[in-house]
């Protein structure tokens, strides 16, 4: 059985050192200034700041800025195939780039969607040429996303497919989930989750709460996320499944969770940086592009339970669920529009902003959340240890940007920050040991 | 007031200024000629995404009373049934270069966001189960005519709130006057977290003689298949309005269409306590005076103190 395989584009490795830069590896246990020594696309040296001595490669003079093990993202919908006009493998991985990541996950959402081997096949082809960023790719659990019978999935999982999810719509029918962990036994692949029942969630198209009872929008109750994870999570229990719950939104889940952890469930889950910054307040505005997206933004409660389950674990990493769509599927009344938002680029700043400056969360957990959506997938994680290959976000923690400003990597712009203004951004990323972004205005200062 | 696109938007003097311009327009109506040549030579266009009698045939009187030239577009037979979206609707209706548009649209915010693609004044005349300011508007204006004031007064909204964007705008505007507000319904038709609205709820009729208003809101008959109440008798029979249940002290409105027999009995309709004829006479001043505030009223304030004639406003109740 061969594992999944994540692709990038080939191209040059990275010569460079990173001088006098602040590196912060909360796994590696690194905290301090050094100058970074890259060469031939890995982390040849951590020396003492201004201390390389290194004529032959590129200098960057680092001093102020911040070297981040490169971010990680579970859970982007890069569109392709059947829906480039939204994004593909080269636009959305740019603007994980952008974004500080070294790798993402695609979901097989796609129109076809992801369902047999030579779907998995040709993106990672694709991928091979395009891609700036590791690119993997999730095929769907059951064939076509009808949620009736199970995909090939050992096939699938020889032609690379790193796990599966459904993504998008829940796996309706326990039974058919059974089967699918029972399955896993066999060829394994982790099974990613999108919990919601259907009929719970209805006609809905925001959380149901007062907010929704004002505006007169259908909600979507918080029970309808809940119910799902408990019957999953006994169902991967019942089985010795592993399972990973996206995108968690309410305060229920996260408990469940918990409860299935504590159970000893292999169970793990991602938050995303729109629920853990923004509330269902945000909605009165009936502004689709930025605030329409499922799960919907929750109440505050909610908000500050995946804070505590961030910080305290339960919430394993941090996943964008980036969601582009053409500006005429948002412009369009809020009930009508697509649900959705791009994040990849703003993730890190806005965690940043939102969280860590006003001291709700350390810097440092922040960091680990958001490399750390690898492991639940069996991906190496990114680490700034000598010795390991280049995937390095570096940032400028003190630079202020306003979103959308300078436009997006992105093919599309429905960006739940646009607009706003944040403190913190990505300079430079190195990805697989290529430089895979450099932000257009950041001067490469050569030290005397 | 640029637009009237929620009711959340107008505070308490403002309600009453634009009541008080009705009550001076109901004046007109009482000539040989109804009509005034206030907003001679500028165009109105109503836009109508869901089926109205009441609503467009108000607004559509309002315009011409009021001497604007009128575009009427239902969505039935226009362009919109050939998959024409609502930006590219509302841009060829541009061209026109109305002074107003009023759009009736099934869903929530709609006219909020027409309003951000063209200079016109924006009327929402029903925005999905979110707002229909105007109704409540006049609805103010009813009870205000029977009440004169609305301070204090217990009014009790009866039926399916859930789907009526008439008891969110009417809640906001009936608060806004200082009435004491009830709602009471099946609970799968009351949204969760309405509380937070201002007002009590209460899951049966047996308190209702407390209230001074009855306000019933209509059943729609398909309700029962969704589950919401398990039968059209058994919602009569514990919601229905009827002159058992209404006392003889209380005023009782709808908005229209009823179902009679089902949320309200025939004899209530009828009874003398029934203000439903009158708010629909209500509709038209109110809707006049909605259009005066929004396309005549900045003119007063911008208008020099005397000469420009062109700027001066026309008094009100001069005939054409």
């Amino acid at each position: 059985m061969s594992p999944g395989q994540l692709e990038m584009r080939s191209g040059e490795s990275a010569d460079l050192v990173l001088r006098r830069v602040t590196v912060l590896d909360p796994v590696a246990g690194i905290d301090a200034p050094h100058d970074v020594v890259i060469r031939k696309g890995s982390i040849a040296e951590l020396a003492p700041p201004g201390s390389a001595d290194v004529p032959d490669l590129e200098e960057i003079d680092a001093a102020g800025l911040h070297a981040f093990p490169a971010f990680f993202d579970p859970h982007v919908h890069l569109r392709t195939p059947g829906q480039e006009h939204k994004e593909d493998i080269e636009t959305g991985s740019r603007s994980a780039a952008a974004g500080g990541y070294c790798g993402v996950l695609a979901m097989a959402n796609t129109d076809p969607p992801v369902s047999t081997p030579a779907d998995v096949e040709a993106l990672r082809e694709d991928a091979r040429t395009a891609a700036s960023v590791r690119v993997g790719f999730l095929a769907t659990v059951t064939a076509g996303m009808r949620g009736e019978e199970l995909t090939e999935m050992a096939s699938l999982r020889d032609a690379g497919a790193v796990g599966f999810s459904d993504d998008g719509l829940p796996v309706r029918s326990a039974l058919v989930l059974r089967r699918a962990l029972q399955y896993q036994r066999l060829c394994g692949g982790t099974i990613a989750l999108h919990e919601e029942d259907p009929e719970l969630s209805g006609s809905g198209v925001m959380h149901e709460g007062a907010v929704s009872a004002t505006l007169g929008l259908d909600g979507i109750p918080s029970v309808s996320e809940s119910t799902m994870i408990a019957r999953d999570a006994a169902l991967a229990g019942y089985e010795g499944g592993n399972i990973h719950v996206q995108h968690l939104s309410a305060v229920e889940s996260v408990e469940a969770v918990s409860r299935a952890k504590a159970a000893g469930v292999q169970i793990s889950c991602e938050a995303s940086p729109h629920h853990l910054c923004l509330t269902d307040e945000e909605v009165r505005s009936l502004d689709p592009h930025r605030f329409k997206m499922n799960p919907p933004l929750r109440s505050e409660a909610d908000r500050q339970a995946l804070i505590e389950g961030l910080r305290d674990g339960t919430i394993d990493c941090v996943a964008t669920d980036h969601a582009p769509h053409a500006p005429e599927e948002k412009e369009v009344p809020f009930e009508q529009a697509a649900m959705g938002v791009t994040g990849l680029e703003t993730a890190f700043a806005a965690l940043h902003t939102e969280l860590v400056l006003p001291g709700v969360l350390d810097l440092g957990l922040v960091v680990e959340r958001m490399s750390a959506g690898a492991a639940p997938f069996e991906v190496e994680r990114s680490s700034l240890a000598p010795g390991s290959e280049a995937n390095i976000a570096l940032c400028d923690l003190s630079a202020e940007w306003t979103v959308g400003e300078n436009g997006y990597e992105s093919r599309s712009s429905n960006s739940w920050c646009g607009g706003r203004k944040l403190t913190g951004q990505v300079v430079m990323t190195l990805a697989g040991g290529q430089v895979a972004f450099r932000l257009r205005s950041f001067s490469l200062g050569v030290a005397a | 007031m640029k637009h009237l696109l929620s009711i959340e938007q107008l505070s308490k003097a403002e309600i009453e200024a634009i009541l008080d311009r009705a009550e001076s327009f109901s004046e007109v109506g009482r000539r040989d000629i109804k009509k005034v040549p206030t907003l001679r030579g500028r165009t109105i266009v109503t836009l109508f995404y869901e089926s109205s009698t009441r609503t467009s045939s108000s607004f559509e009187l309002a315009a011409k009373r009021l001497s604007a030239d009128l575009v009427s577009v239902k969505a039935a037979g226009s362009s919109v049934d050939k998959g024409e979206s609502l930006k590219d609707t509302v841009a060829t209706l541009s061209a026109y270069e109305p002074a107003a548009i009023v759009i009736r649209h099934p869903h929530a915010g709609a006219a909020q966001l027409v309003a951000q693609w063209v200079d016109a004044a924006v009327v929402n005349a029903g925005d999905g189960k979110h707002e229909h300011p105007s109704q409540a508007l006049l609805d103010v204006y009813t009870l205000r005519r029977q009440l004169d004031s609305l301070e204090g007064k217990k009014i009790w909204i009866v039926g399916d709130v859930l789907h009526s964007r008439v008891a969110r705008s009417n809640l906001i505007a009936f608060r806004a006057m200082g009435a004491e507000l009830t709602v009471c319904g099946p609970p799968a038709l009351i949204p969760r977290g309405l509380e937070e609205l201002g007002c009590e709820v209460e899951y049966s009729l047996d308190r209702l003689g407390e209230a001074d208003v009855v306000y019933a809101l209509r059943l729609q008959r398909e309700r029962m298949k969704e589950s919401f109440i398990p039968s059209i008798r058994e919602y009569a029979a514990h919601f229905q309005i009827d002159s058992r249940r209404l006392g003889r002290r209380q005023l009782l409105m709808h908005p229209g269409p009823v179902n009679r027999g089902v949320e309200l009995s025939g004899e209530v309709i009828d009874s003398p306590q029934s203000l439903i004829a009158e708010q629909v006479a209500s509709g038209l001043v109110v809707r006049m005076a909605i259009l005066y505030e929004l396309l005549a009223a900045s003119d007063d304030e911008s208008a020099p103190a005397a000469g420009d004639d062109t700027k001066r406003p026309t008094a009100i109740g001069q005939p054409a």
